[in-house]
C-alpha cells in the first residue's frame, strides 16, 4: 500500500498561492479556514524562500496522540483524518500540531470553537467514499476517485508534490540531481520521522 | 492586518465578519461546519441548498453532488496571458469543480491563485446581476430593453449636436477575439477612432517599440520555448506574480539547462527571490543600463557580428550612443555597479540561446518606446532573435490583449494593424462588404477618419478641454483637435482605478452626459464620481459564459466553450454589441457577413469574417474548426517545441496556430511558433524579419545581405510580395485564374498595387509560400527607426525625478502635440528641482499574485480576498525609521498633483531600496481617506476595498503611445 505524503520543493515555490485558492475551490472551504496556506521566509531578502503548508499527515501523528475522544484514524495510505461527529472542538491538536494544521471556525462571541477542520489528503472523511454527506462534512474525496491532492495537483511550478512517499521522493531526487542544489524535504524528519534520502 | 508579506505572522481576519454577514443570508456555504455534528442532517441540507441555489441563479455555488453525472467543459482562464485551460465541472447547468487540464501544453494542469478561483467568477454574489441606472444619485434597477433605448437615443443625441468623435468607446483586453473584432468595428461604423483598451496602459510601448525594429509588435518565441534558453534576462517584470504558471517554464529552463537566471528591477520581487543574479536600479534608468551591457559587449567584441552584418540595420549609430554609456557613467546614473553589469552583458552575449524578458517595468514609462527598442537591440547586436531559446519574451498583461491589439482595438489602426489611412479603410470597405463612401459619411471628415483617436490614459483632459468648436483663445494649447471634447464614454471591461492622475479623472466623470459601463462588476466607475444621473451599469458576463477564442501572449489562438449560461440577467458582448448596432442603425450592415439568429451572434461566424480578412497578420489560417481541434487534442503536442506528434490529427502544426498562420485554412499552415526564425522554411513556420520600411535609406540597404528562410528560391534579401513584385519575378501566372479573378474584381486598373495584405484571394500569400519566401518580405531589423522621436534610444530622465542634477544632460522631450491633444514634457520635468525636495521618495507600482488589473473582479472573489485584505506601500527600513513608521502601521502616501493622498499600511521592508516606495495598483473604493463602499450599487461592493494608486501617480506619457508613467513618480509618506 502506497505510503502518502506531501514535499515542498522550496526551489520551486513562488509563492502564488494557487495550492490555498485550489483547496478552497475544491472542498469550498469557508471564509477564515485555511487548509492550506504558503509560508515566507526571509521576505524581500536574499535567500528569501516560501513552503506551501498544511497538515503533513505524519507517522504517529501527535493530534492522535492527545486527542481526548479519540476522533483521528488513520487510512490505509497513511492518510490523518478525523471524525467531526466524534471532535469536540477542544483545540489539544491544535497544541500538539508541530505544523499548525488544525482550524477551527469561530462560533460565537466569545471565543468559544467549532469542530476542528484540516487538509483531508483530498480523502474525505468517514463516510461512505465520495457521497454527498461525505462531500458536505470534509469536501471532496479524489483519492477515492483516483486523483491526487488538487492543491499538488494545480501547482504553478510543480513545486508542491503529493502521492506516494517513495515515488515523490524520486522525483525531487532527480531534481536535486540535475539541478545540483536542494533545500531538502521540509518537515519530513518532523512529520515521518525520516531525512529526504538523497 | 493580513497583507502577509511578512514572515511568521498569522494573519488575523480583519473582515471575516464582515463577510459572514454577506454570507449568511439565503446563499450560505452550505453548513460546512455547524452541521458537521449532526450526521444525517448534512445530507438534508444539501438537498434544500441544492435546488434553490440552482434555481436563484442557474449557476450559483450548488454542491457537488458526486453521485450525478458530470459534464467537462474546455475554456480558458480569463486572468494573464499566459493561457492555462481551464477545465470545469458541470452538473445541471452548474459549474461545480475545476479539475487540472493535464493535456495542455501551457499549463499541463497548473494554475495560479487566480485561475485555481476562477470557479467563483460565475458564482456571482457579488456579480452585476441586472441593468441598473443612476436616478438623483440612487442606482434603479431596469430591464435590458429601457436600457438599451435611453443609451442609444441620448448617443444618437450627442452625435446630433457634437459629432461621432464626441463619445469614448473603451474595450477590453478581456474581451474574446470575436468580441474585440465587433468592438472595432462597431467604432468603425459609428464613425470614430476613439476606441482603446488595457494595452494602452500595458504593452502599447512594446508593439511600438518592436513592431518599429522587427515588423510585428509581439513576443516572438513563447513561454515554452523559454525552456531552451541558456541565460534568461528577466527586467522589469515580476512574472512569479504577475505570470505564475510561466515560472514553470522559467525554472525548467533554469534547471534542465542549469541556465542563468538574471532579474534586473528596482524591487527585490519573488521573482529576484529565484534568480541566479538579482541586480538593482534606479527605477526609470533601464536605457542606462542597456547601453551599459552594450558598451561592455562592443568593448569585447562579444557581439554577433555576421547576425548584424546580414539582418541588422543602423547598428554603427548605436555604437557611438553606447560609447557614452562608460560603466562610471551608467554607475552615476543608474546605480548598477560596473563590475555586475559585465558579468551580465557577458553571460548574455555568449552563453546562448539568451532571452529577454520584460513586461509594464519597461513599458509604463515616459520612455516605454525607447526602453523597448533599447531592449530589442540588445537582442539584435547579441543575434538573440529568431531562434529557438532566443528571443523577446514579452509577458503580456491580460488574456487577450494580445487578441485585442492585434484587432486594432486601438486608436491608431482598424484591425490587423492596416494603420487608418485611405487603403487601410479600403481594404476593410472591401472585407466588411460596405461601401468606402459609406464609412467616410460616418465620420466628422475624412481627416477625422485617418487621424488617430484619442487614447484611454487621456479620455479625461479630453473630456476637459474644449474642442474645437468651442475654444477660445485663452485656451493656447489645450484644446483637442476635434469639433468637441468627448460628452459620453461607453465602458465595457475595463476598471476606472486603471489610469493615472484619477483626481482628475473623477472630475471628468461628473463633467460626462453619459457614462455605460458594460461589465461583470460595477467596477469603481460605479462610485468613483459624484455622479447623480446619466449612468448605466449593464451586467456583461465573463468569457466563461460564452463561446470565443483568446490569443495568448505567444500568439496562438485557442479556442473556448461556453461553461455555463449566462448568470442572473447578464448578456455576452456580442449580443449586447449587436443590440446597441441595430438601434444605433448600422446593425443590418454591420452584421451583415455575421450570423446573429434572433440577436444571439454565432461567435464562429465572427472568426471566419475575421479570417477572410486579417491577412497582414496570418490571422487567416485559425478556423474556428481549427482551433477546436487543437483544444480536444491538445495532449497530442510536445511541450517544448509546442508542434503535434506525428500520427495524430494535429501533426507538424504549431498548438494554437500562433499567427502569422498564413494563407487559408485549407492550405494548413501550421502557424509560427517562433518569428523570423530562419532555420524553417515559411511552411513550417520559419520566416525573416518584415520588410516594412522600405528598400533602402540613404544609399544603404534595408534588405537582408545573404539571410534568408531554409528553402527560400531568392537567397537574399526581398520586399513584400505585391502583384507587380510577383510580375518581376515571372511568379505572376502562378496565380489561379481564380486568384486573379478576384484582384481584378477589387483592385482593376491598379492590380499592380495589390499586395500580399489586401488580396482578399490570399494568392499573393500562396505563391510567396510556394517559393519559400515571406510574404511581408525579408529585410533588416532597424536599429535606428528614423520615424519615432529618438531615432537611436537615448537615456531621458523621469518628469518627476528624483535626480534633478540628471535633467540638464539627460532632459525629457519638450511640449508637444499628439493624439488631438497637447503633450507636456520639459516644462512639468523643470519642476522636479521643487517637487523632489518635498516628495523625497520615488513611488513605483506593480503587481500581486492574487489580484488583477483594476481588482474589482478578484477582490470580489472570496477566495483571494482573503488572501490580500488590505492596501499597502512598500517603503525600506531607513525611510521608515526616519520617519517613525512601524510595520503594519496606517500611514498617508501623499502625491504631488492634486493635493493627492492615501490611506495604506505600511510594509517595511528591504524588499525595495532606501528612497523607493512600492505599491499595488488593484485597489480602489477608497479615496483620499474615504471608504466608498456605500456608493456600490447594494451587493456588488466588493469584499475587499481600499485605495488606489493611481490617486497619486502623475502626469506624464510615452510620445509615440501615450503610454502612462506608472513606474517612476514622487511621494512623500507619514505616519497616519
Amino acid at each position: 500500500m502506497a505510503r502518502m505524503k506531501f514535499l515542498c520543493d522550496s526551489d520551486r515555490c513562488i509563492e502564488c498561492n494557487a495550492c490555498v485558492t485550489a483547496c478552497k475551490n475544491e472542498h469550498e472551504v469557508p471564509w477564515g479556514i485555511n487548509r492550506r496556506r504558503v509560508v515566507t521566509l526571509n521576505d524581500g531578502k536574499p535567500g528569501e524562500r516560501s513552503i506551501s503548508m498544511a497538515c503533513m499527515h505524519c507517522t504517529d501523528a501527535p493530534c492522535a496522540a492527545v486527542c481526548p475522544v479519540n476522533c483521528f484514524y488513520t487510512t490505509a495510505d497513511a492518510v490523518v483524518l478525523h471524525d467531526k461527529d466524534l471532535c469536540i472542538g477542544c483545540g489539544y491538536c491544535f497544541y500538539a500540531c508541530p505544523f499548525g494544521a488544525p482550524q477551527y471556525p469561530k462560533l460565537g462571541n466569545f471565543g468559544s470553537r467549532g469542530k476542528m477542520d484540516k487538509c483531508t489528503y483530498c480523502a474525505g472523511g468517514p463516510q461512505a467514499d465520495d457521497t454527498a454527506v461525505e462531500y458536505i462534512q470534509y469536501g471532496a474525496n479524489r483519492l477515492a476517485e483516483g486523483k491526487l491532492p488538487i492543491c499538488a495537483e494545480m501547482c504553478s511550478t510543480k513545486a508542491l508534490l503529493a502521492g506516494d512517499g517513495q515515488i515523490i521522493a524520486a522525483i525531487y531526487k532527480e531534481r536535486v540531481t540535475r539541478r545540483g542544489y536542494g533545500s531538502g524535504a521540509w518537515g519530513w524528519r518532523t512529520a515521518y520521522q525520516e531525512d529526504m534520502p538523497a | 492586518m493580513l497583507i502577509k508579506r511578512n514572515e511568521g505572522r498569522i494573519a488575523r481576519q480583519r473582515l471575516a465578519e464582515t463577510y459572514e454577514g454577506f454570507a449568511s443570508g439565503a446563499l450560505d456555504r452550505r453548513g460546512f461546519f455547524r452541521q458537521a455534528g449532526l450526521g444525517g442532517a448534512g445530507l438534508a441540507a444539501l438537498g434544500v441548498f441544492g435546488a434553490g441555489r440552482a434555481q436563484a441563479s442557474g449557476a450559483a455555488m450548488a454542491v457537488r453532488n458526486p453521485e450525478k453525472p458530470m459534464r467537462i467543459v474546455k475554456n480558458i482562464c480569463t486572468h494573464c496571458s499566459v493561457g492555462c485551460t481551464v477545465t470545469a465541472e458541470v452538473q445541471d447547468g452548474v459549474w461545480v469543480g475545476q479539475e487540472p487540464s493535464w493535456d495542455s501544453p501551457i499549463n499541463r494542469g497548473t494554475h495560479c491563485a487566480k485561475g485555481a478561483a476562477v470557479r467563483e467568477l460565475v458564482h456571482g454574489d457579488r456579480r452585476l446581476k441586472y441593468p441598473l441606472k443612476l436616478v438623483d444619485g440612487q442606482w434603479q434597477r431596469i430591464g435590458w430593453d429601457q436600457a438599451l433605448d435611453e443609451i442609444s437615443r441620448k448617443l444618437l443625441d450627442l452625435r446630433q449636436q457634437a459629432g461621432p468623435d464626441s463619445v469614448f468607446w473603451l474595450g477590453s483586453a478581456k474581451f474574446t477575439n470575436e468580441a474585440a473584432y465587433l468592438y472595432r468595428k462597431f467604432a468603425a461604423f459609428w464613425g470614430t477612432n476613439s476606441v482603446d483598451h488595457q494595452a494602452r496602459i500595458c504593452h502599447s510601448t512594446t508593439v511600438a517599440g518592436v513592431a518599429n525594429t522587427w515588423g510585428y509588435g509581439a513576443q516572438t518565441n513563447s513561454y515554452n520555448d523559454i525552456r531552451n534558453a541558456r541565460t534568461m534576462i528577466i527586467m522589469g517584470g515580476n512574472p512569479a506574480e504577475a505570470h505564475p504558471v510561466s515560472l514553470q517554464h522559467v525554472l525548467a529552463g533554469k534547471e534542465l539547462n542549469r541556465a542563468k537566471l538574471i532579474v534586473i528591477d528596482p524591487r527585490f520581487t519573488r521573482t529576484a527571490a529565484h534568480a541566479t543574479e538579482y541586480v538593482r536600479l534606479r527605477p526609470g534608468t533601464d536605457i542606462p543600463v542597456i547601453w551599459g551591457m552594450l558598451w561592455h559587449i562592443f568593448q569585447n567584441g562579444w557581439e554577433d557580428k555576421a547576425f548584424i552584418r546580414q539582418r541588422v540595420y543602423g547598428m554603427d549609430e548605436i555604437r557611438k550612443e553606447v560609447a557614452k554609456w562608460t560603466p562610471e557613467e551608467v554607475e552615476r546614473v543608474s546605480g548598477v555597479p560596473g563590475e555586475q553589469l559585465k558579468r551580465v552583458a557577458q553571460a548574455f552575449a555568449t552563453e546562448k540561446p539568451a532571452t529577454l524578458i520584460w513586461c509594464m517595468g519597461a513599458t509604463q514609462k515616459t520612455v516605454g518606446t525607447a526602453n523597448v527598442r533599447a531592449y530589442s537591440i540588445l537582442l539584435l547586436a547579441t543575434g538573440n532573435v529568431g531562434a529557438e531559446g532566443t528571443g523577446a519574451n514579452i509577458f503580456r498583461g491580460h488574456t487577450n490583449v494580445q487578441g485585442a491589439t492585434d484587432l486594432g482595438l486601438d486608436v491608431t489602426t482598424l484591425p490587423g494593424y492596416y494603420g487608418l489611412d485611405e487603403n487601410a479603410w479600403r481594404h476593410w470597405a472591401r472585407c466588411w462588404g460596405v461601401e468606402y463612401e459609406y464609412l467616410l459619411s460616418r465620420f466628422a471628415s475624412k481627416a477625422l477618419m485617418e487621424m488617430p483617436g484619442i487614447p484611454t490614459t487621456r479620455w479625461f483632459d479630453a473630456t476637459m478641454m474644449p474642442g474645437e468648436k468651442d475654444k477660445t483663445a485663452a485656451d493656447g494649447e489645450a484644446y483637442v483637435q476635434q469639433p468637441s471634447s468627448f460628452k459620453a464614454m461607453m465602458v465595457f471591461g475595463h476598471g476606472g482605478n486603471t489610469v493615472t492622475r484619477m483626481p482628475e479623472s473623477l472630475k471628468a466623470m461628473e463633467k460626462l452626459e453619459l457614462l455605460v459601463v458594460a461589465d461583470p462588476h460595477p467596477t469603481n466607475y460605479s462610485q468613483l464620481s459624484n455622479r447623480r444621473n446619466g449612468t448605466y451599469l449593464l451586467p456583461v458576463c465573463t468569457s466563461f459564459e460564452m463561446d470565443g477564442s483568446r490569443t495568448a501572449s505567444n500568439r496562438s489562438l485557442q479556442w473556448g466553450s461556453k461553461v455555463v449560461e449566462p448568470i442572473f440577467e447578464s448578456r455576452n458582448d456580442y449580443d449586447v454589441i449587436h443590440a446597441l448596432a441595430q438601434r444605433l442603425g448600422f446593425g443590418e450592415r454591420m452584421f451583415a457577413g455575421i450570423q446573429a439568429p434572433g440577436g444571439k451572434v454565432v461567435a464562429e461566424s465572427v472568426l471566419q469574417e475575421m479570417n477572410r480578412s486579417l491577412w497582414s497578420i496570418g490571422y487567416t489560417g485559425q478556423s474556428p474548426e481549427r482551433l477546436k481541434l487543437h483544444m480536444a487534442n491538445q495532449a497530442a503536442f510536445d511541450l517544448t517545441t509546442l508542434r503535434g506528434k506525428p500520427g495524430t490529427p494535429v501533426a507538424g502544426e504549431v498548438y494554437g496556430l500562433p499567427w502569422p498562420c498564413w494563407g487559408t485554412p485549407e492550405i494548413k499552415h501550421p502557424g509560427t511558433h517562433i518569428l523570423y526564425n530562419t532555420n524553417l522554411h515559411v511552411k513550417e513556420g520559419g520566416g525573416t524579419f518584415r520588410a516594412r520600411f522600405g528598400v533602402e535609406r540613404e544609399g544603404q540597404t534595408l534588405l537582408a545581405e545573404g539571410s534568408y528562410s531554409k528553402g527560400s528560391d531568392i537567397q537574399d534579401g526581398y520586399p513584400e510580395f505585391t502583384v507587380a513584385v510577383l510580375k518581376r519575378l515571372g511568379w505572376f501566372d502562378d496565380l489561379t485564374a481564380g486568384e486573379k479573378a478576384s484582384l481584378e474584381r477589387h483592385f482593376g486598373a491598379n492590380i499592380d498595387r495589390a499586395a500580399w495584405s489586401t488580396d482578399l484571394s490570399g494568392g499573393i500569400i500562396r505563391v510567396a509560400l510556394d517559393h519559400g519566401c515571406s510574404p511581408f518580405g525579408n529585410a533588416k531589423a532597424r536599429a535606428v527607426a528614423w520615424n519615432l522621436p529618438d531615432p537611436v534610444p537615448v537615456h531621458r530622465e523621469p518628469i518627476y525625478t528624483a535626480r534633478p542634477d540628471l535633467i540638464a544632460k539627460y532632459p525629457t522631450l519638450p511640449d508637444r502635440r499628439g493624439f488631438r491633444m497637447p503633450h507636456l514634457g520639459q516644462s512639468v520635468q523643470n519642476r522636479s528641482a521643487e517637487v523632489s525636495k518635498n516628495f523625497p521618495i520615488i513611488l513605483t507600482s506593480g503587481r500581486l499574485v492574487e489580484y488583477e488589473g483594476g481588482g474589482e473582479e478578484t477582490r470580489s472573489n472570496k477566495w483571494l480576498a482573503e488572501l490580500q485584505q488590505d492596501m499597502f506601500v512598500e517603503i525600506n527600513p531607513a525611510d521608515a525609521s526616519t520617519r517613525g513608521i512601524r510595520d503594519g502601521a496606517w500611514v498617508w502616501v501623499t502625491g504631488p498633483e492634486n493635493a493627492s493622498k492615501a490611506r495604506v499600511k505600511a510594509l517595511v521592508t528591504e524588499r525595495v531600496a532606501k528612497g523607493v516606495a512600492f505599491m499595488p495598483f488593484h485597489f480602489g473604493g477608497w479615496l483620499m481617506g474615504e471608504d466608498r463602499r456605500q456608493f456600490y450599487p447594494a451587493g456588488t461592493d466588493p469584499i475587499v476595498l481600499g485605495e488606489s494608486v493611481n490617486t497619486l501617480t502623475t502626469y506624464g506619457y510615452d510620445p509615440v503611445t501615450f503610454m502612462q508613467e506608472t513606474k517612476v513618480t514622487l511621494c512623500q509618506i507619514r505616519s497616519a
